[in-house]
């Protein structure tokens, strides 16, 4: 086990690094820069903001300094919020994403779960129906429009819910129901297609003949096994939950990452690009071995090497 | 007779497909009384693992019986509830399935499916029911139990598997033990090991077993009665001396002829039954082996051929033993 969390690591180091190493280079391709706007600057104003934050320099020395830095920790500041360090950015914009996706994930995983159960059960039935359209719902509508509709039905024509910022819990209902709406039609499609599989095999047979109640077989024998595709999907899953979805935080103008990570990147801060990206690969390849160690323990035929 | 174990009478039961109604088993009558061996043989799909299934209310989805009577240990299965028949199985009646890979939960503990059982049949506590897993283990032959508890169904081979699992049918100390082609899906060496298993078990604790198979060499050791299933029809009856030496079935002849011997002459050829199975979606009218029939007569195809007795155990199905009875021909002495 200790072996194998240090092969992850020095693995994760890796990828974070090449990660790193591929936006920075990218970043640079893509036209324009954090000075362009559209008041004209004058080129000595350009020069002199330039030499400052070290923009002037060869590329490849900007990387190698960069790297330096971000190694010891220091990730910057940031080109355009005068003033603020890309640290207290990220710092203070994940903890309201991560509030908001963590109750989604949640919410997902709740309803995702029991309801992907009970169409296994009603298989061909009334249930098996509705929830396949709801699950088909969830994957194909896009969340602009989900957001849109919730905001339209339950903001505007109802007026049961507050639309703007996240001042009250009232306030979080919409945003967590936009953003869990896809991960909960996902593991809906998961849990019944692997339920029905599991359901289906001689152990579960094996459990029946041996007078196990049927509740206790579900329980016991099926959920155990049926589980683990949608503990595969968890992963990913968290981490792009968690780091805050673009389009639902500008909708519901909350002040998260997400919507801080895509702001940045039109306006071209650099730092602030580089300090996100790799703060959000590390987060995933974090959620990734979580969820490798979670998988170890619920089927012990997982060898992890 | 000593007290009949298991009597189950003119059984019918279907499985209502979305492509019609498969009548699975047609009329099936079996009895079999405490301590004995029943082989239950037949080809896939002739109604074998139904039959025994049906016994423990085990009938897969769509299956439902229509009439009959199954009597197993004074119980009458077919008006049990659910949760009387739960309470049943694994404690008086248990099955060890074909396939040993995929009859274990592969997530849990051998230790943990086996107490699994005893806790829920007994009143025996945890520690108990542990110490009961490990002498089960030993009493099915299985080295180091105590090692063997901890481990999961993947790390073992597929006779410990099967080990296993008779570990878990006998927890409880059934009266009769169902066992579904137990050797099919193990190599030879390894087949032998466990039938052997099987009968020092029955004779050490004294149970029945019913044995589905289609390999006729098992039977011949194994059993003491012997029913031939065609179709969904018991169409032979009989102890292992009836149907090995004195068939009487044109279809248990056939399947007597279609298996290799020791001692045949060198270029002796194996014989085939013609034909394939019936469609069970839509049965002949008559005999269902009549098709396949080479004896076959013209009441054959019209009519099902009522049972002829030959003795106390022994009986057919079929128009031709019906026809020598009737005409005095005693031809099975």
């Amino acid at each position: 086990m200790a072996k194998y969390i240090f092969k992850r690591i020095c693995l994760a180091i890796v990828t974070i690094w090449a990660v790193a190493t591929l936006t920075f280079f990218l970043m640079n391709l893509v036209p324009g820069g954090p000075f362009m706007s559209e008041k004209a600057v004058s080129p000595e104003a350009m020069a002199a903001l330039e030499a400052k934050y070290g923009l002037d320099k060869p590329l490849g020395e900007q990387y190698l300094t960069y790297m330096k830095d971000a190694l010891h920790g220091d990730f910057g500041q940031s080109l355009r919020q005068r003033g603020r360090s890309v640290s207290s950015i990220i710092f203070s914009k994940f903890p309201v994403s991560a509030k908001v996706g963590g109750m989604a994930v949640v919410v997902a995983l709740v309803l995702g779960v029991p309801l992907g159960c009970l169409a296994a059960f009603n298989r061909g039935k009334v249930w098996d129906h509705i929830i396949s359209v709801i699950a088909t719902c969830g994957i194909a509508v896009p969340s602009f429009v989900i957001c849109t509709f919730l905001m339209y039905t339950f903001g505007v024509k109802l007026k049961w819910l507050p639309t703007l910022g996240l001042t009250g819990p009232a306030n979080y209902i919409m945003p967590v129901v936009a953003l869990a709406f896809y991960p909960m039609a996902y593991i809906m499609r998961l849990m019944r297609s692997s339920m029905l599989d599991v359901l289906g095999q001689d152990y579960m047979r094996t459990a029946k003949a041996k007078g196990v109640s049927q509740s206790k077989s579900i329980f016991k024998h099926a959920l155990r096994n049926a589980i683990l595709p949608v503990i595969t999907y968890l992963g990913p899953m968290m981490a792009y939950t968690l780091s805050g979805s673009f389009i639902v935080e500008k909708i519901f103008t909350i002040p998260g990452l997400g919507g801080q990570f895509v702001s940045s990147i039109t306006n071209r801060d650099y730092t602030v690009i580089m300090g996100t990206t790799i703060f959000l690969a590390t987060f995933m390849v974090i959620m990734m071995v979580v969820v490798d160690i979670l998988y170890k323990i619920v089927d012990p035929r997982i060898k992890l090497k | 007779m000593s007290n009949k174990l298991v009597d189950i009478k003119d059984e019918y039961l279907s499985f209502f497909t979305p492509a019609g109604e498969v009548k699975a088993l047609n009329g099936v009558s079996i009895s079999l009384n405490e301590g004995e061996v029943l082989g239950i043989v037949g080809e896939s799909g002739s109604g074998k693992s139904v039959t025994a299934y049906s016994l423990m209310g085990l009938t897969a989805h769509p299956g439902k019986l229509i009439s009959g009577e199954l009597n197993f240990n004074g119980h009458q299965v077919e008006k049990m509830s659910e949760k009387e028949m739960r309470k049943m199985r694994g404690n008086e009646v248990s099955i060890i399935f074909q396939d040993p890979m995929t009859s274990l939960n592969p997530v849990y503990t051998i230790g943990n499916q086996i107490e699994e059982v005893i806790l829920l049949h007994t009143d025996k506590d945890k520690a108990q029911a542990k110490e009961r897993a490990r002498e089960l283990l030993e009493l099915v032959g299985i080295n180091e139990p105590d090692k063997r508890l901890k481990q999961y169904p993947h790390e073992l081979s597929g006779g410990m598997r099967q080990r296993v699992m008779i570990a878990i049918a006998l927890a409880c100390e059934p009266k009769l033990l169902i066992a579904d082609e137990p050797t099919t899906a193990l190599d030879v060496t390894i087949q032998a090991q466990i039938l052997e298993l099987m009968m020092e078990l029955k004779d050490k604790l004294g149970m029945a077993i019913i044995l589905i198979t289609h390999d006729l060499g098992v039977v011949a050791n194994m059993c003491e009665k012997i029913a031939v299933m065609y179709a969904g029809h018991i169409v032979e009856y009989g102890t292992v001396d009836d149907i090995f030496y004195n068939p009487k079935h044109e279809y248990t002849k056939g399947l007597l002829k279609s298996i290799p011997r020791l001692d045949a002459t060198e270029h002796e050829r194996l014989v085939p039954i013609e034909g394939t199975p019936i469609d069970m979606l839509n049965p002949p009218k008559g005999c269902p082996f009549a098709p396949r029939c080479e004896k076959c007569m013209k009441i054959c195809l019209r009519e099902m051929p009522p049972v002829t007795e030959f003795d106390d155990v022994h009986y057919t199905q079929c128009w031709m033993n019906q026809k020598e009875m009737m005409q005095g021909g005693t031809a099975n002495e």
